[in-house]
Order: structure tokens, then sequence, then C-alpha cells
């Protein structure tokens, strides 16, 4: 049930992200990339991360992504919010690395017989906590400072002069 | 629950592959290069969390947690960088800001 269910959120993923990637106005793209982060965000509480997906949807497709429709949406892009097509020389170095990396995954998943599946295990919320606050106590306040650097040159980027 | 982790990890490279040929691909306007980033930073928490749910630890997730802290961060700065950009020429496209001669 649950090993159908990750193929099918796969295919809505990988669908959803070559939808995004191939739009032609930007906020079609952001519309189409929440629809892909809503199915990633179920991969990973299929996963046994449910912390994590709940932070994907409040944090990625609630707050990140709005904020790209907010500026895009801000900015004068020209009407309809049309972005120039990128040219045809600027697709071939993008499709041979993306084919260099999907063809090279092939060859070692092809090479080597899948290990047997030991399954997964869920991680708790409260195990989970515990490590963020104990042993990573730290890595907290390196983010807490990184987030209040990132807020003043916001700030001060954005000022009008 | 019996997905093989390959099977998680082959679908973060594709992942990760979509997002590269993005940036690359789109080069010329700076907002789809930042989606691509998205996309390229979520494969790698895919990564993370397909680990973690591998061997059971927590510190995948935890790491997960922080490249979503950091890409709030990124994000956040970038785009004030894409209004000032857009406010001195009037455009996001990459080739107008070439006072540099880069």
């Amino acid at each position: 049930m649950e090993t159908t269910l990750f193929y099918i959120l796969s295919a809505v993923t990988v669908f959803g992200t070559l939808c995004a990637i191939t739009a032609r106005q930007a906020v079609r793209a952001i519309v189409y990339l929440v629809t892909s982060f809503f199915a990633l965000a179920l991969i990973f509480y299929i996963l046994g991360a449910p912390l994590v997906a709940a932070f994907e949807v409040i944090i990625y497709a609630g707050a990140i992504m709005v904020l790209f429709l907010f500026v895009i949406m801000m900015l004068e892009l020209g009407s309809p919010e049309k972005l120039p097509k990128p040219r045809l020389a600027d697709w071939w170095p993008a499709v041979i690395l993306f084919l260099a990396v999907v063809g090279s995954v092939t060859v070692i998943a092809a090479s080597r017989q899948p290990a047997i599946a030991p399954g997964f295990t869920a991680i708790s919320v409260r195990e989970f906590s515990q490590a963020l606050f104990t042993r990573y106590g730290i890595a907290v306040e390196a983010i807490s400072m990184q987030l209040l650097f990132a807020l003043v040159g916001a700030l001060y980027l954005g000022r009008r002069r | 629950m019996s997905v093989p982790l390959s099977h998680v990890l082959i679908l973060a490279s594709v992942l990760f592959a979509m997002g590269l040929g993005c940036v690359v691909a789109w080069r010329a306007n700076v907002i789809m290069m930042l989606i691509g980033i998205e996309i390229m930073l979520n494969a790698v928490m895919l990564t993370f969390v397909g680990g973690s749910a591998h061997w059971g630890i927590a510190d995948g997730q935890l790491f997960a947690l922080m490249i979503m802290a950091l890409t709030s961060a990124e994000v956040s700065l970038a785009l004030a960088m894409v209004v000032y950009l857009h406010r001195r020429k009037g455009s996001v496209n990459t080739d107008d800001f070439d006072s540099m001669k880069g």
C-alpha cells in the first residue's frame, strides 16, 4: 500500500517539476512547484518524517513559494508575466547535464542488485526534538544568527533611497 | 514499507538533475534560476530524509530542517536582491547586468 503510494507520489513530483521547469510563465512555474512540493511532503511522511513533512508544507509551499509569487507579481515583468523563452542553444547544455546525471544513476542502479529492503524506521517527534536541542544546540544558534543576518540584509537591500 | 533506499536515491537524483537543468537552461532569468536552486535543495533534503529513515537516526531529518532554514534565509536575501536590481535596471535578465564586464 505505502509502496504503491510512494511510486505514485514520486511520479507526481517528477511530473510537477518537469512542468515547472518548462513553464512559459513564472507564476505557472510556481504553482506547479507547489504541487510537486505537496507530493514531496507526503513522501517525507511515508519515509517516517512527519515533522519535516509539516515544515515542508508550512515553510516551503506556504512561505517561500508565496514569497516568490509576491515578488513576481510586485515586479512589472511586462503583461502578461511571460518570460522570454530560452534559446535553443541554452537548452543543449541543460539536456546534456540531465542525461549525464540520470544515465550515471541508471548505470549504478542497474549494475547492483538492490539490497533486501530492511524497512524504514519512523522517527518520533520526541526523538527528533531531543536530538535537535541537546546534540545540535550550537547549530540551532548558528541558524538563528543566520536568519537574523538575512533579515538585516533584506531590510538593507529593500529600503528606499 | 518496502521501498528500497536506492529508489529514493534515484528519485532524489532525478529531481537534482532537473533542478540543475533548470538553472542551466534559464540562466538568462534570475527568478527561474532561483526556482532551480529550490528544486536542487529539495532533492538534497529527500536524500537526507531517506538516509535518516534507512538507518533509523534522527540526524538526517535535522539536517533537512537546517537546509530549510538556510533556504528561507537564502531566498529572502536573493529576492530582496532581485527587487533591488529590478529597481535599478528595470529587468530581471542577467544579460543586462554586465557592468563588471564579466
